[in-house]
């Protein structure tokens, strides 16, 4: 029998009753009283000297109260960039100015070059059109090799070079690496995009800035991933305002996928102007505007050597990417093709020698950085496509090649400096096998060529580092943060609890999931637990949500912070049933002597607590209430194998994703239900980015796919119902509740599978000069690869 | 979007009226022009709404034809053709989503005449006729290339007459981001000629792929056109989504599904 509470139930998401019945709280939802508009005047061209700014005429329109340009902001920080890369040669990444409104010079379409504050949203965006912007074009840089070759066009004039930094991880590696290819039997060499991605949460961005003149205190309404971090970038880096005069909240927040992890100009810019003006700032952005302003994701070119042995061993892998910053650096855009992507490049294999050279350019366009993934999609799009390659070069079954190379022995060291403490990759190759229904594809493919398709079916393995991460380690690696989660448990006289997390919940569940764990561990219903997120003014300061870090890092601070509040109940139950602390147990919610059938309920116990009248003051202090930070000793590192079948019409090239299945090995499972969600919406942004998704510039900086129109995303009907399994369990070995994490795995581990697939159904139809199709595998490249 | 005043009027002359007004512009489903209001890249000062004109909203036989007026959304039309004329009900049936069918007009689509744009490709199919306030143009001199039509200022589309034909279909290949048609090719099997409108593809707007009009009405089947010169790519439009090979290469392939279908 299932469980039906507590860890391991498939307990129903409370918080969907608010989302589903409109309800929620969204920062779009506040409004406050005196509030005023903002409208940005936004770019139109990629790259431009910024000669005049003329606001005359837009300042006498009706409602405007103040047009703030980049002269404004004279004095006030940057956006702070949080993570700085070493390069190969020991210097720091190059790390340009990143200014709130334009300053001097515009470098993609979307920079904001004023901001018009008015009475109502319709004013401020009538005069915002009236703002003249007389901007000189100056020729754009989009393509990243040629933005490296050349100097001719800097998106930064002052740092000489469009190269942010050039790293190589492990540099000590490289030479054993080229040897080791030189020697090999053979060598596979791949050249692939990893395409450039639109985060598209439903909910775009919105921040509402408010200021209290009597008590000096800002506030602002965002939709962050991370209040804290917002509170402490903003506060420290941009407008000097302490944090304990600053508010961040982040209510219900409508999905971010990361792109709400990042500080951006316009939270910013709603805070200084509410102070400005003594007045509220309300900003709410348009679907347009996302397109050109959220930071982007992915965004890599790559070349990837794998070299092998007589025996099919793998003996080096040796990758050149070039990953696109954008026009500035956005708060953790560093770190994603460095240390979320280099650490990743063993994926499930043994291969003794890896190097990993990244090339981070600046380019005419958008921010990019964290995506669902982040680093880790394109780490494993590379290495599966590669071996898929390889085994087909070779004339081997794809699995069986992976399967030689699998790491068995645990825990690992990586030559990529990362140690995977559990997992069984035999397990879910095994798994995958079975709920793919392996041995009945050829039937199936038949039944395919039969309707004039043709069938294809990819596999690949997958690693991911989450959990992350452990503070000391990425402090040596350039973060400029602590990556520790926080808990509060707040116990009631009556025995309800809530609990102050760190962690923000946008999507994930965690209203839900987080209070089975403490039911679990006290034994009272998970009704009687709430839990609290997403405001600096009432949580403990936390580190937010990415990463797939929530239950890994912030569950167990809520597993330390219950410790610590049963360790102190059970002091006061010893006391109130005259026993040793030694002999109570707490089992049901409920606080026993061993071996008697004396017991004290869970809420005598508490009420005793805050009502100390019987209670053992001398040792203990009243009430109950407990703080935990936890920080990880490792990342965890959950794996997995997927398999995907498609069919392509061979007359148009239209790719179908028939049949889609997912065997992950998260360690433990707190809530199935939630875990097969996480799964499916993972998957179903894999297949939109494997076959859909495309974020595309012109070679003047013009952004093409600005609108749905252009811009695909997955729908209903383009993913198939998913197979989940996560049966295969090795728990991580260093955290409490042994789990890993499950929030990117469907993300990370779909792309190849399904180009995988494109692939196998093209050989199948005798389309065997096509090696590779670049993501996304669209109707017009599948047939145009077809025509060789 | 930027204000602007409205008016609901109740019957054509109203509407005709209220047009009158400088920088009047008529509004059906709003499917299309909401979207550009909303991107501020027009600026009519007054919309004259035709979705309360109840005598614009029904489908009706006429002898041979089937006659749409001009406010039918395409909701009405994939439940209310489906027996005269099924080409044309699946047709409508695939335009957008439920809510864009359930607001969104053949007037509208007509009058705006998007390349895109799938009734078109049957107008031209069947040799529809376009029917205004003020008289009827055979949907040959309607169209005049992407978003150009016979229409004149003030003037608005009533209904469109189509002679139903003994059978047809559409093939609409999908663009994958807005799901408009890629290439959208409507087939129309009449006693004695055959029809054949191509919307999507073209730089000049929907056409008629003459050619297979005339192998197919020598023989109406998939086979006839295995030697039928194909439209140029270079008349085709090339965009993110498709090269105009690509496009010009989707056209007999599209045509050969919709003869095969075709009921
Ligand atoms: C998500 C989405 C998907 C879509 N997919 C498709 C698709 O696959 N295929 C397709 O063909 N279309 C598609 N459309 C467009 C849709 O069919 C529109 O309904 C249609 O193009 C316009 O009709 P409307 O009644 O909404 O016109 P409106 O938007 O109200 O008006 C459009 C234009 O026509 C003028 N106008 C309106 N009615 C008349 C009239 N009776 N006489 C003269 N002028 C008039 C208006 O002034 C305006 O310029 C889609 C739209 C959306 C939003």
């Amino acid at each position: 029998m299932p469980k039906d509470h507590g860890i391991g139930a498939s307990s129903k998401r409370r918080e969907d009753v608010r989302f589903l019945t409109g309800t929620g709280n969204y920062t779009d939802d506040i409004n406050v009283y005196g509030q005023a508009y903002v409208a940005f005047v936004r770019s139109d061209v990629a790259h431009g000297r910024i000669t005049g700014i003329d606001t005359a005429a837009a300042e006498a329109m009706p409602g405007v109260l103040k047009i703030f340009t980049g002269s404004d902001f004279e004095g006030v920080g940057g956006l702070p960039c949080g993570w700085q890369v070493t390069d190969r040669f020991g210097e720091v990444m190059k790390e340009p100015p990143h200014p709130v409104l334009a300053q001097g010079k515009v470098r993609h379409v979307g920079e904001m070059v004023a901001a018009v504050v008015a009475e109502s949203l319709q004013e401020a965006r009538d005069a915002a059109d009236a703002v003249m912007l007389d901007i000189e074009e100056l020729p754009a840089i989009v393509d990243m090799k040629k933005a490296v070759a050349s100097s001719e066009t800097l998106v930064h004039d002052e740092i000489g070079t469009n190269l942010c930094y050039d790293w190589g991880f492990v540099e000590d590696n490289r030479d054993a690496v080229n040897q080791a290819i030189k020697g090999a039997a053979h060598v596979t060499t791949l050249e692939l995009v990893n395409n450039r991605l639109v985060a598209n949460p439903m909910e775009p961005r919105v921040a509402v800035g408010d200021y209290n003149r009597a008590g000096d205190m800002s506030t602002l309404y965002t939709t962050s991933q991370n209040p804290h971090v917002i509170r402490l970038l903003m506060g420290a880096f941009v407008l000097g305002i302490p944090e304990h005069k600053l508010r961040v909240v982040a209510p219900d927040v409508g999905g971010g996928f990361g792109t709400k992890i990042f500080h951006y100009a316009e939270e910013a810019f709603c805070t200084f102007a509410a102070r400005a003006l003594k007045r509220p700032v309300k900003w709410t952005s348009t679907r347009s505007e996302a397109f050109m302003s959220d930071a982007h994701g992915r965004d890599h070119v790559t070349k990837i050597e794998l070299a092998l042995d007589e025996a099919n061993n793998f003996v080096a892998v040796r990758t050149e990417t070039y990953a696109n910053m954008g026009a500035y650096l956005s708060t953790f855009a560093p770190s994603v093709p460095t240390w979320l992507h280099g650490t990743l490049m063993a994926g499930n294999y043994k291969t003794p020698n890896i190097y990993v050279n990244v090339k981070a350019v600046f380019t005419n366009t958008v921010p990019v950085d964290a995506y669902r993934g982040a680093g880790r999609p394109e780490a494993t799009f590379q290495l599966e496509r590669v071996i898929d390659k390889a085994a087909r070069e070779l004339g081997v079954d794809p699995m069986a090649l992976r399967r030689q190379n699998f790491i068995t022995e645990f825990p690992y060291a990586t030559p990529v400096a990362v140690e995977y403490d559990t997992g069984d990759y035999h397990a879910t190759a095994d798994k995958i096998a079975e709920i793919a229904d392996f041995a009945g594809f050829e039937t199936r493919r038949k039944e395919s060529e039969a309707k004039g398709k043709l069938r294809g079916l990819g596999i690949n393995c997958y690693i991911e580092a989450c959990g992350i991460a452990p503070s000391n380690l990425v402090g040596q690696l350039g973060a400029r943060a602590g990556l520790y989660e926080s808990a509060t448990v707040r116990v009631n006289a009556t025995g309800s609890l809530s609990v102050m997390t760190g962690s923000h919940s946008h999507g994930q569940g965690h209203e839900t999931s987080f209070p089975q764990v403490v039911s679990e561990m006290i034994g009272i219903p998970e009704d009687q637990i709430e839990i609290v997120h997403g405001d600096t003014a009432n949580t403990p300061m936390g580190m937010g949500t990415y990463g797939s870090r929530s239950l890994a890092v912030g569950g167990s601070a809520i597993v330390r912070a219950t410790e610590k509040i049963i360790r102190k109940a059970t002091k006061i139950a010893a006391h109130l049933l005259e026993a040793s602390e030694a002999d109570i147990e707490l089992k049901n919610g409920a606080f026993s002597v061993a071996g008697t059938d004396k017991s004290v309920a869970w809420g005598d116990v508490t009420l005793a607590a805050y009502v100390p009248h019987n209670y053992p003051l001398e040792d203990i202090e009243p009430g109950l209430e407990e703080t935990a930070f936890y920080d990880p000793s490792n990342f965890t590192y959950p794996s997995g194998a997927y398999a995907c079948e498609v069919e392509v019409d061979p007359e148009t090239g239209q790719v179908t994703v028939e049949r889609f299945s997912a065997a992950d090995d998260f360690g433990n499972v707190i809530n199935p239900m939630i875990v097969e969600g996480q799964v499916h919406g993972g998957v179903a942004q894999g297949i939109g980015q494997a076959l859909l998704e495309n974020c595309v510039y012109d070679e003047t900086g013009q952004l093409l796919s600005a609108s749905y129109m252009d811009y695909a995303m997955p729908r209903a009907d383009n993913v198939p119902m998913v197979t989940v399994d996560h049966s295969c369990q090795t728990p991580c070995t260093h955290n409490p509740l042994g789990v890993k994490g499950c929030g990117e795995a469907g993300a990370i581990g779909s792309p190849p599978a399904v180009i995988n697939a494109v692939i196998d159904a093209l050989h199948s139809g005798g389309f065997t000069h096509v090696t590779h199709i670049d993501m996304p595998a669209t109707p017009n490249r599948v047939w145009a690869a077809m025509q060789g | 979007m930027y204000a602007f005043e409205i008016e609901r009027p109740k019957s054509v002359d109203e509407a005709l009226a209220a047009l009158g007004a400088e920088e009047a512009q008529p509004i059906s489903g709003g499917q299309t022009l909401i979207p550009t209001l909303k991107q501020r890249l027009a600026m009519p000062s007054k919309l004259v709404s035709l979705s309360g004109i109840d005598e614009l909203r029904y489908l009706r036989r006429e002898g041979d034809a089937l006659m749409i007026g001009g406010g039918a959304t395409h909701g009405m039309v994939a439940r209310e053709a489906a027996t005269d004329f099924p080409g044309l009900a699946k047709l409508a049936g695939k335009i957008g989503d439920p809510a864009v069918r359930n607001r969104g007009t053949i007037g509208g689509s007509i009058a705006n005449n998007d390349p895109s744009a799938c009734y078109p490709s049957a107008a031209m199919a069947c040799g529809a006729t376009i029917v205004t306030n003020s008289r009827e143009i055979a949907a040959d001199e309607y169209f005049q290339g992407m978003f150009m039509t016979a229409l004149e200022e003030g003037e608005i589309v009533t209904g469109v007459r189509f002679p139903i034909p003994q059978a047809s279909a559409y093939m609409k290949f999908e663009q994958i981001a807005s799901r408009f048609p890629l290439v959208g090719v409507f087939v129309a099997r009449f006693a004695d000629r055959v029809g054949v409108g191509v919307t999507g593809a073209s730089n000049n707007g929907v056409l008629r792929w003459r050619e297979a009009e005339e192998a197919l009405a020598a023989n109406f089947s998939p086979d006839a056109l295995a030697d039928v010169t194909a439209p140029r790519a270079s008349d085709m439009i090339a965009d993110l989504h498709g090269t105009a090979e690509y496009r010009a290469h989707l056209i007999p392939v599209m045509t050969k599904r919709a003869v095969a279908a075709a009921e």
